[in-house]
């Protein structure tokens, strides 16, 4: 047998197949350590004090009674922050300090910390602190923080943070902390021959991404070193962040990060670690932090949006003009505000041939809690409004939605943005097969409707990644890669990639966590990158490990043969061949050039309304998961049904409400998110490979897409079944009054 | 306080505060970090354990209700024999993704199949409605449990 043939038949070891999650087992017993269940050993448990007030001055803060209390150790507040270089964070702007100095932002911001020897005595101690608040007038929403006499939250010039990743990103006006503007062709005469023009306002509520395991951190510091065991996605970047804060260079920072119970965003960039270090500094032992759900929810969140859009078209239903202003609820610090600002102003015109369109983003300092990243932030937030515009459009001039959007669509290789991405995927082939999936053709019944949506979110963050294989004396891959496994089965695929670059069966590769000591650098685990990126990094590293034992061998080796290889190779039965990927950006990596790739977002969705209670239930969905090259497409598939899932429970009933600064349904009795109840009869995924990824055998990231399509395909349904809406969540009342709205306008009332 | 009880099969004595909850009793004293706590307000089932065969949430659980009883996790769970065709069923159908939930779910799967109330889809539906998974969005959940019962597909 020719070493040619041998290649071909290990083709295929791996890659496109469905196998099971490497970590099943370890997770079903109950064996797969989070960060909660780790005990490293004198810790200490801390507990967070945290504003009552959503906007305050604090004039004094006495701790005394709280340090006597049997049991405390210490009690962290803002005065112990003095002597770092600065005490402000954040990897967009640093504008918030690790714990409260002299002023609050927002209701639970924290203010203490107390570090005690169990859960129980920190907390009791906490009723000990003895705050005293002169209360400020607030901007709790985006109206009232856009005022023009609205009190200001922040002051000073803004500072960068180290993360922005957005070029310039210009200065403070008001409480607006950030702009992002496009302008493209003449958009007067967009709207001045257009036929038609649709025009609304809309309002998107904040969202709780509620991963079930709650942000958990472990920190110790020692003079000149800091350990960090932490539920987090970006452990590089929160290296970072952590290392300049505290002073210290890069290799004195170390973070660990065992299994995530679920990210969704939640998880990403910076959040309890600076803050736990902080007590941990001053206690001088290790101490952990551990969100309930009501913190969780007060420490990160989805912005809340105002929109106004319009769209032009001409009669036959050619697409012209979109203008777009949005306004984007960040809370008290900006967090991953001004990303979610851009993302969602590229969100805005969707991707279809427009003869003009403007966008004027902002992102507004409210005195909230913190807005970060959720699954598909920004394409969320503004697909179901512009995919709404495009099928009244075609309901005015008569078109089937579906035709309407064959026919002004943009296809593979069109330009999107000037100097970005050109579109890298077959848009109306997508949309075609989720219309087939819900029975697109077939006749409508009263109060049931059908709707699809199409729209585009930019992914794969800054694409750097390196990884590392190393094949073990025993014939054993170990894959180092920094990748956050937090339930979308990274582990699972990157020993795919590996195991199919070496031939090996899965049993073979062992896939670590990040332990940034040890693992080469991975940017984040977000922005469906990982796959694409971290995956080649991975196939890098692999082929660079199959190259070296091709030389050691002077053919194509046998899988069966490498221990023997390697014997031959170090004389001995020890030594390993360890190989390196590296990934970085072909030109700047800069956001304008970006992105990536496109992250698809195509769905469909019927519903049924009852006319009588305003319920909604959502009968059949079909979302496409358009990934170029699916390394496991059973596992895709459950990404595109999490994602659906979680799109129903925004489109739905999810919003966290504030009532006088304060949020009002602060924990899971009364924010309620999808039980199986609320799972559709019919959920559809349809994996679509036409190769055309950046990734790993023409592989390109998933599990967003869907999140932002559905609950655009719910809206356009329930506008279909004559009920439009501008307002999210549908809940039953709202709907309700709609239809009784209607019926009003259409009696004449 | 003291009480006595079985846990997975194995009698254990411990002393203990009467306002400890048996899901820090399990997970701080036994070391059985297997039981997840997410809600605290028996509302997501991650916590979710077997007191006597029947699943109850140990977040809302005071340790010492569980005196004389007997106690069943994850851990134990895992050592049985019939828990073989619950792992084969997740694992084949990817039912598992953070697994932060699974233990609490996977308990309640075992407990609710004996009874005969996952035999129908609207049982399904009802009776896993109290275990929340923010990541599957239930359907592999649903062809697992139907495979086990023995009305889906294998
Ligand atoms: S933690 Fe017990 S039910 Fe959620
Ligand atoms: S697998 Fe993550 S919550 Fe269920």
């Amino acid at each position: 047998m020719s070493t040619k043939v041998e290649t071909a038949t290990r083709a295929g070891t791996a890659v496109g197949l469905p196998l099971e999650r490497v970590d099943a087992g370890e997770k079903l017993r109950g064996q797969a350590r989070f960060t909660g269940d780790l005990d490293v050993g004198r810790m200490l448990h801390g507990k967070v004090m945290r504003s009552p007030l959503p906007h305050a001055r604090i004039v004094s803060l006495d701790a005394s009674r709280a340090e006597r209390l049997a049991g405390v150790v210490c009690v962290l507040t803002g005065r112990d922050l003095l002597d770092l270089p600065s005490p402000l964070y954040g990897h967009a702007l640093k504008d918030r300090p690790i714990v409260a100095i002299d002023r609050v932002r927002f209701a639970g911001e924290p203010v203490a910390v107390v570090a005690a020897e169990d859960e129980a005595t920190a907390e009791a101690a906490l009723a000990l602190i003895d705050v005293e608040y002169e209360e400020l007038p607030a901007a709790v929403t985006i109206e009232e923080a856009l005022a023009p006499d609205a009190p200001l939250l922040h002051e000073g010039p803004q500072r960068a943070g180290l993360f922005h990743g957005l070029g310039e990103l210009g200065e403070r006006e008001g409480n607006v902390c950030y702009r992002y503007h496009i302008d493209r062709g003449e958009i007067e005469a967009a709207f001045a021959h257009a036929d038609v023009v649709v025009e609304g306002e809309y309002t998107f509520p904040a969202v709780y991404q509620y991963a079930l395991e709650t942000h958990t951190v472990i920190a110790e510091h020692r003079p000149d070193e800091i350990t960090v065991w932490a539920s987090c996605q970006h452990p590089f970047l929160v290296r970072a962040e952590l290392a300049d804060l505290f002073g210290l260079p890069l290799h004195r920072v170390r973070l660990i990060v065992p299994y995530l119970g679920g990210g969704f965003g939640s998880k990403s960039y910076t959040k309890m670690e600076p803050i736990t270090v902080a007590v941990a500094r001053k206690a001088g032992r290790p101490v952990r932090i551990r969100n309930r759900v009501d913190e969780a929810m007060l420490t990160t969140r989805r912005h809340g949006l105002r929109c106004r859009m319009r769209t032009s078209a001409t009669a036959e239903g050619r697409l012209l003009g979109r203008e777009v202003e949005l306004w984007l609820d960040t809370g008290a610090y900006a967090d991953n505000g001004p990303r979610v600002t851009a993302t969602g102003g590229d969100a805005a015109p969707g991707p279809y041939r427009w003869a003009a369109y403007r966008v004027d983003a902002a992102c507004v300092y409210t005195n909230t809690s913190p807005s970060g990243s959720y699954r598909a932030f920004g394409a969320t937030h503004v697909q179901w409004i512009g995919e709404s515009q495009v099928d009244e459009v075609a309901r005015r001039c008569g078109l089937d939605p579906l035709e309407l959007r064959r026919q002004n669509l943009c296809v593979t290789g069109e330009e999107l943005r000037a100097g970005g991405k050109p579109l890298d995927a077959d848009l109306i082939g997508d949309v075609e097969k989720v219309a087939e999936a819900i029975g697109w053709g077939r006749p409508r019944q009263r109060w049931r409707g059908r709707g699809l949506s199409v729209g585009l979110l930019a992914a794969g963050a800054h694409p750097v990644s390196n990884a590392t294989v190393r094949l073990e004396s025993d014939g054993i891959a170990v894959v180092l890669v920094g990748t956050t496994e937090k339930g979308q089965g990274a582990r699972t695929v990157m020993a795919q990639i590996a195991a199919e670059e070496l031939g090996l069966p899965l049993e073979r590769v062992r896939v670590q966590g990040a332990d940034t000591r040890y693992t080469p650098y991975d940017r984040s685990t977000g922005a469906s990158r990982s796959t694409t990126l971290a995956g080649l990094a991975v196939q890098r590293a692999a082929r660079d490990v199959r190259d070296q034992l091709a030389r050691i061998a002077g053919s194509d080796p046998d899988p069966d043969e490498y221990v023997a290889l390697m014997r031959r190779h170090f004389g001995f039965a020890g030594g390993e061949l360890i190989g390196v990927g590296e990934v970085r950006p072909r030109g700047t990596g800069s956001y304008a050039e970006g992105p990536v790739f496109w992250e698809v977002c195509v769905g469909a969705a019927e519903v049924e309304i009852d006319p009588e209670t305003g319920v909604v239930t959502v009968l059949r969905t079909a979302t496409v998961a358009d990934v170029g090259r699916a390394i496991n497409p059973k596992l895709v598939e459950r990404q595109d049904e999490g994602a659906t899932l979680q799109g129903i429970g925004n489109a739905l009933f999810e919003e966290m409400l504030w009532i006088d600064g304060q949020l009002a349904n602060g924990d899971l009795l009364e924010y309620r998110i999808p039980t199986l109840r609320d799972m559709p009869a019919e959920m559809t995924c349809i994996v679509v490979e036409n190769g055309d990824g950046p990734g790993p055998y023409g592989a390109k990231g998933c599990g967003e897409g869907a999140l932002a399509a559905i609950p655009a395909a719910i809206v356009n349904a329930l506008a279909d079944a004559g009920v439009p809406m501008t307002e999210l969540p549908l809940t039953p009342e709202r709907v309700w009054r709609r239809i009784r709205e209607l019926e009003k306008e259409a009696t004449g009332g | 306080m003291e009480i006595e009880l079985i846990v997975n099969g194995r009698p254990v004595a411990a002393r203990l505060e009467p306002q400890q909850l048996l899901l820090d009793f399990l997970r701080d004293d036994l070391g059985l970090t297997g039981t997840k706590r997410s809600c605290d307000v028996q509302v997501c089932g991650a916590c979710t354990v077997l007191l006597d065969g029947l699943p109850v949430s140990s977040c809302c659980t005071l340790a010492v209700e569980a005196h004389g009883r007997d106690v069943l996790t994850i851990e134990g769970l895992a050592e049985r024999d019939e828990f073989a065709a619950i792992e084969r069923a997740f694992a084949r159908h990817a039912a598992v993704q953070c697994g932060y939930c699974t233990p609490g779910l996977v308990l309640t799967i075992h407990a609710l199949l004996a009874e005969g109330a996952l035999a129908t889809e609207d049982g399904i539906r009802r009776n896993l409605a109290g275990n929340l998974c923010r990541c599957t969005g239930y359907k592999a959940i649903v062809e697992a449990v139907r495979e086990l019962a023995g009305t889906g597909n294998p």
